[in-house]
């Protein structure tokens, strides 16, 4: 019996303390409630939306006709157009577009002789986006009112696609950049949060203010070292991911610091201001969690961008690693230009910026 | 008229309700060492916080070295030093990479650090041990270290909040010297202390309670006030005899030490050994004059109109 006792005596205190612990009690509610949105919305086996361009160098009525009964699949949403073909291939590698549909001169008579109407060609380094358009090869296709549903579903396909980037469809082509942005967010937040969470932790700071350095300096300073964490991470995962997974790399490496550079600064800035809200090493980790959940799920690394509802996608475009997820793989796989991919760069050194100054703002010199 | 180090006036703070400085007026002269006497909570902390512009002050005015803190903090921290309660250094840093960094963040460079840090290892007796881990160092160790780190920049006002808390007796004696050999160089000094004994060794002392300024003085006026007003008794059951003095009115405070009982009488009693005798039951016991202590200070200044 005094057995019981002394376990209801530490089940009490541990309720108690529970109780008292707002971060972890907060932790307990918001872990399943956020895991439950962030799966429910992000993953979706059908893949739909995909934003493709069209090229029709036919100009005619059959191309408009055919165009429409593509959108109408929802597959994809024809977002452009685009009058040649190299055209249509820089808008896929600055990644506009995935794929775009190239219907012939010779559309009339391709049509005639039952022979595949168009090419896709199709960014094929994300294997979900490139299973769903391979998915409309065999679609079937109906061109004039009197011609039966079905007629081009027979030997013939529908349409020829190219894959570019990984014919193969291998799936760790695409993993593997991807990584890159979930593994810096992951170690570049936590480390600059805990950095200088633990200099007020351990009373550092309560001296270091006592001096004349200011705030943004010893912000800047305590950075500058994990940017060069942050790059020999990102030039071990390309690297080993080249040698064991045969990752091809295709981009300039000009280009790639050029994007990946923004990253770690906006990823250090983020852990900075977490550092000014936590009070302890634990409780920066537990913020650190909350962005990295919606960066492995909402970002493009597990889930193609495109399939998900558009709050998730409201979601996703405020996180870093979805905007580096864009660019490194637009750099490493389809060889893009860092100048191809100014938007997300330029949103990832806002970020920087206002992440900086709001940092900077709430760390004061003073222990009020 | 000595010049004016730290001038306070009307100083509060508090913290949410409760109320942790209240109404304190403070006037340290230049070149002195000035001492802060009081228990865990009486507010030291809080000041010293305060006075080098690290907290804001509810309400009052401080001025420090001639500059309005918190307004001016930023100039006044080039020409003070701090020495917080807690280690604040460098664990995973060696004594000398403890002193290059804090040298580097006040402004000293290149020729001037090294001349300046070979100096403070010296002094400091820190040399043997300038490749160790500051975690490695016993408590009067780090105690050294972090004097030298708070004087690197050659400061005029020095702070140190308990700096001997973790430090033993023979250790604190060491410390104390130092402290004498800087403020003989010119530097202010304001220390905070719950020793007696350290408290006896200011030049000035300031007694807190609960956030107030019970009294200050020099030791020694602070010591005399008290003259006359000490009584020592021996003899007969003490634990008797010091529940029926403190029931007198006169009587502020009786406390047992080993064989004595040490009774402090009120101010304006003119006999202290007349109105014992007069009004303790056993006439067997003997009564003395005794020399008033710092404790006795303190208790006479904190105790105020209500029995300890």
């Amino acid at each position: 019996m005094s057995s019981l006792r002394r376990i209801g005596a530490v089940t009490g205190k541990e309720f108690r303390q529970l109780s008292r612990d707002r971060v972890t009690f907060a932790m307990v509610v918001m872990i399943p409630l956020m895991q439950l949105l962030l799966f429910g919305y992000a993953i979706s086996t059908m893949v739909r939306h995909i934003p493709v361009a069209v090229v029709d160098n036919s100009g005619s009525g059959a191309a408009r006709f055919i165009t429409e009964q593509v959108r109408v699949t929802q597959v994809v949403d024809v977002v452009g157009y685009y009058a040649t073909a190299e055209e249509a291939e820089d808008a896929i590698v600055d990644g506009t577009v995935r794929a775009a549909l190239i219907l012939p001169e010779n559309l009339a008579q391709r049509v005639a002789g039952g022979e595949p109407v168009g090419q896709w060609l199709v960014d094929g380094s994300d294997t979900m986006v490139s299973s769903a358009l391979l998915g409309l090869r065999t679609m079937p296709l109906h061109l004039e009112a009197g011609t039966p549903a079905g007629a081009y579903q027979a030997a013939t396909p529908t349409f020829e696609v190219a894959l570019f980037f990984n014919p193969e469809r291998r799936s760790e082509v695409n993993i593997v950049p991807g990584l890159t942005a979930i593994i810096l967010t992951m170690t570049l937040v936590l480390f600059t949060a805990v950095a200088l969470v633990r200099e007020r932790e351990r009373g550092n700071l309560e001296l270091l203010i006592t001096t004349p350095i200011h705030p943004l300096e010893l912000m800047v300073g305590k950075l500058v070292p994990y940017i060069f964490v942050g790059l020999v991470q990102v030039t071990i995962i390309l690297g080993l991911g080249h040698l064991i997974f045969n990752v091809p790399f295709q981009g300039e490496i000009a280009s790639l610091c050029a994007v990946t550079l923004p990253f770690i600064a906006a990823s250090l800035a983020l852990g900075l201001l977490f550092s000014t809200l936590a009070d302890t090493q634990m409780q920066a980790m537990q913020m650190t969690f909350f962005v990295l959940m919606p960066s492995i799920l909402l970002s493009g690394f597990m889930f193609p961008f495109d399939a998900m509802p558009l709050p998730a996608q409201y979601i996703a475009e405020v996180l870093p690693a979805t905007h580096y997820m864009r660019l490194i793989r637009g750099v490493v796989l389809r060889g893009a230009d860092a100048a191809q991919l100014l938007p997300d760069i330029l949103w990832l050194l806002g970020f920087t910026v206002v992440m900086l100054a709001v940092a900077t703002k709430r760390f004061r010199k003073s222990l009020d | 008229m000595t010049e004016i180090a730290i001038h306070a006036k009307n100083l509060s703070r508090h913290f949410g309700d409760v109320t942790a400085v209240e109404s304190v007026d403070l006037d340290i002269p230049a070149g002195q060492i000035y001492g802060f006497l009081g228990p865990n909570g009486s507010g030291k902390t809080t000041i010293i916080r305060m006075l080098c512009g690290l907290l804001t002050p509810s309400s009052g005015e401080v001025r420090v070295l001639g500059l309005e803190v918190p307004a001016q903090a930023e100039a006044l921290r080039r020409k003070i030093g701090y020495m917080t309660q807690k280690f604040s250094l460098y664990d995973d840093l060696t004594v000398v990479e403890n002193m290059q960094f804090m040298a580097s963040i006040h402004g000293l460079a290149g020729r001037d650090a090294k001349a300046r840090i070979d100096g403070l290892l010296d002094r400091y007796a820190l040399r043997d041990m300038r490749n160790r881990f500051a975690s490695a160092m016993s408590g009067g160790q780090r105690q050294r270290l972090a004097l030298a780190v708070a004087t690197l920049h050659s400061p005029t006002l020095l702070f140190l909040d308990e700096p001997t808390s973790a430090v033993d007796p023979e250790n604190r004696r060491d410390f104390w010297e130092k402290l004498f050999d800087l403020s003989d160089a010119g530097t202010t000094i304001l220390v905070s202390t719950h020793y007696m004994d350290e408290a006896e060794r200011c030049h000035q002392l300031a007694i807190l309670q609960t956030g107030h300024l019970r009294n200050q003085g020099a030791p020694q006026a602070l010591l005399a006030a008290l003259q006359d007003r000490v009584v020592a008794i021996t003899g007969g059951n003490l634990r008797r005899v010091k529940e029926e003095a403190l029931r007198l009115p006169q009587v502020q405070s009786a406390a047992q030490q080993g064989m004595h009982l040490r009774v402090l009488l009120r101010s304006g009693t003119a006999d202290a050994t007349g109105y014992l005798r007069k009004h303790l039951s056993d006439s067997t016991l003997t009564l003395a004059h005794a020399a008033a202590s710092l404790e006795d200070v303190f208790v006479a200044s904190t105790t105020g109109g209500d029995r300890a």
